[in-house]
């Protein structure tokens, strides 16, 4: 079975940024290095011909430097990169002609065109001819529900409409491969669906299709992909459908508590049965919320102490069956956000 | 890939897809740019403004030549064709056709000046800028990802700012004729409209190689923009005739071959040739002939497309390597 998207071993390093230091910070002046950056790390993965791909992980875990270079924008520092069989390196012709992408608050495009110009503009890159260009947007216009704008000037619309713009310019050129970096990011719940629903028939429906999605919605990836890869610090740190990671945490047990605003949260860690856990603090309403990994339900009572024992009143506590976030938790160690 | 979409790969696919490119590029430029009315006032009526002081400044030494040729004393009673009294009456006509003559080849090489201003102005801001502010608005990703040649992008952006900005050329042109009252004598409209056509090639051609350029430099670019207007406004010629350079001791002729690397000097000395007469300014203003002067463009606009090339294929794969494509935000 051939792979629409391989990497093999894929490092890409970005050299550090050298910064003239202020007068203030530093008498002398000079320049400040800030390091190269390790973006991806021996990154390898394969993604099949007509499956709807995943890509979880924080933000800086090298899920956008790894779109980049699969659109042949960035090259690799080390390892290979292969889309539709080609070197991103070394042909990247055909694989641009088999490709497009997407991006969440995605600006592209000229403020003076209409929505339709900006689309049609995109698609004679690609060489699309501008008959079968038109039917094809105006038949994305009404499934994304932008006809009514069509004749708007781009400057004039919303965000989200923009977004759909964005999408369509993704589908109009009909690749085989399209990248979708954080498409709902921002978007209305309305909107977010209808994106959702789209790029999952575009997979199910059209033969040897293919997408490779990041994103930072736990239930998105969950509802939409067929399989998914879980990055951190340019890592691949686990790779399978959705069920089965959730499987690998099976035999754990998660807690979530909502508790009074803890001055200290690091040292659950060291708690005997703690596998991992994460808080994001609720500045609004004066709360943690916590959730645990644990290996068992032993260690709730010495948790529960802890808390207590900083002051902090349980709010709420609840066992609960393991989900996506669950398993990128036990894995990363932190939530997404 | 199997059931995906087989791709063409051929020689005429890849034409049809970089015209059709070039066309897709140029259309904001052809049609969006024309769409907002204000063009008229900020890019054709307002240039006539920097024209007009030029124009007002030879119309006053028109004036003072004409005075001292038609003013008469006793010991000149046909008035002064130049340190001396005039002969007679002939004399005296001739010497003011003269002044008349030259006075209507200063204004309308300032006319003519004047609108290529427009061309060079529209190369250093909207195409050596280009690439950069693509960049950042997000384009330039989007641009880099697709099939097209590279030079497609150029070209469409080159094609839709040559005739953008020969719409507000031809208007501030019109405009200069009608307030100023200049006359044009063409006789040779073909080699006119070929000097022309080269003009805007090499000048463009410029502009595709410094947008490589000012890709690699970002920000910086800015200030070379800047620095690259006012100079070479005067080097090139733009309000008086740049042969005058040469005449000037020391530094003119210095100042004039610096300039001759732009194309708009050869290519305004050789349409003010073809506009003005080549025995306007007695034939003593003019760098070389008219087709000459073809010549030069023709090869300067092969060269600077030639490096245009080049460097943009360089500045990709150096743009690649360090990540330099996408703005820092994305």
């Amino acid at each position: 079975m051939p792979y629409a998207v391989e990497t093999r071993n894929l490092t890409r390093i970005f050299a550090g940024k050298k910064k003239l230091l202020r007068r203030k910070a530093s008498p002398e002046g000079g320049e400040e290095s800030t390091g190269p950056v390790t973006a991806l790390d021996e990154a390898s993965l394969q993604i099949r011909e007509g499956e709807l791909f995943g890509l979880l992980g924080p933000n800086g875990a090298g899920k956008t430097t790894l779109i980049k270079i699969l659109a042949t924008l960035l090259l690799p520092t080390s390892g290979q990169a292969l889309v539709a069989g080609h070197d991103v390196a070394k042909d990247p012709f055909p694989i641009r002609q088999r490709i497009n992408m997407v991006s969440g608050g995605e600006t592209s495009g000229y403020g003076l065109l209409t929505v339709r110009e900006n689309i049609w503009m995109f698609s004679q890159f690609y060489g699309v001819p501008s008959k079968t260009s038109k039917a094809r947007i105006d038949e994305l216009m009404h499934v994304f529900g932008l006809w009514d704008k069509r004749d708007a000037k781009v400057r004039m619309i919303s965000s989200g409409q923009r977004q759909k713009m964005n999408m369509i310019r993704g589908f109009v050129t009909d690749p085989d491969i399209l990248f979708l970096d954080e498409p709902t990011l921002g978007l209305d719940v309305n909107a977010a669906r209808t994106i959702r629903d789209y790029v999952m028939n575009w997979v199910r429906k059209r033969g040897g299709k293919t997408v490779l999605l990041t994103t930072h919605y736990m239930m998105e990836a969950d509802e939409m992909c067929d399989r998914i890869a879980i990055i951190d610090h340019g890592r691949i740190l686990a790779c399978d459908t959705p069920s089965n990671l959730k499987r690998m945490i099976r035999h754990d047990t998660t807690f979530r508590l909502e508790v009074d605003t803890l001055r200290e949260a690091t040292s659950f860690g060291s708690i005997l049965g703690v596998k991992n856990f994460s808080s994001k603090d609720d500045l609004a309403k004066g709360r943690t919320n916590l959730t645990f990994i644990l290996e068992g339900e032993a260690p709730v009572a010495d948790i529960l102490s802890k808390i207590i024992g900083q002051g902090s009143k349980v709010h709420s506590l609840q066992k609960s069956e393991p989900t996506l976030e669950d398993v990128f938790i036990s894995m990363v160690g932190r939530g997404l956000e | 890939m199997s059931t995906a979409t087989a791709r063409r790969t051929d020689l005429g696919y890849r034409i049809r897809l970089n015209l059709r490119a070039v066309l897709g590029r140029a259309y904001p430029r052809v049609i969006g740019a024309n769409r907002e009315p204000s063009w008229i006032f900020f890019e054709a009526f307002l240039p006539l403004l920097g024209i007009a002081a030029y124009v007002f400044i030879y119309q006053s030494f028109a004036e003072r030549a004409l005075d001292a040729i038609l003013t008469t004393t006793a010991s000149a009673p046909y008035g002064f064709c130049g340190e001396r009294a005039c002969i007679d009456a002939v004399e005296q006509a001739l010497y003011e056709a003269n002044a008349l003559a030259n006075a209507n080849a200063l204004i309308a090489s300032v006319v003519l000046g004047g609108t290529m201003v427009a061309f060079w102005l529209n190369v250093l801001w909207s195409m050596a800028s280009q690439l950069y502010w693509e960049k950042e608005i997000g384009n330039l990703q989007l641009y880099m990802m697709a099939p097209m040649n590279r030079m497609a992008l150029l070209g469409g952006m080159a094609v839709g700012g040559m005739f953008m900005t020969s719409v507000r050329a031809v208007a501030t042109l019109v405009a200069g004729i009608i307030v100023f009252g200049v006359v044009f004598q063409v006789a040779n409209p073909l080699l006119l409209l070929a000097v022309f056509f080269v003009t805007l090639v090499a000048l463009y051609g410029l502009g595709m190689m410094f947008a490589s350029l000012y890709l690699l430099w970002g920000r910086e670019a800015w200030n070379l923009s800047a620095l690259m207007e006012e100079p070479i406004f005067f080097s090139s010629g733009f309000y008086f005739p740049v042969a005058g350079l040469f005449k000037v001791p020391g530094w003119g002729p210095i100042v004039a071959i610096a300039g001759a690397f732009i194309p708009a000097t050869f290519g305004l000395d050789a349409l003010r040739q073809l506009t003005l007469s080549e025995t306007a300014f007695g034939g003593r203003f003019w760098i070389f002939d008219a087709t000459t002067e073809l010549g030069i463009l023709l090869v300067m606009a092969v060269v600077f497309l030639i490096l245009a090339r080049y460097a943009l294929a360089y500045l990709e794969m150096l743009a690649k390597r360090e990540g330099k494509l996408t703005s820092r935000h994305q």
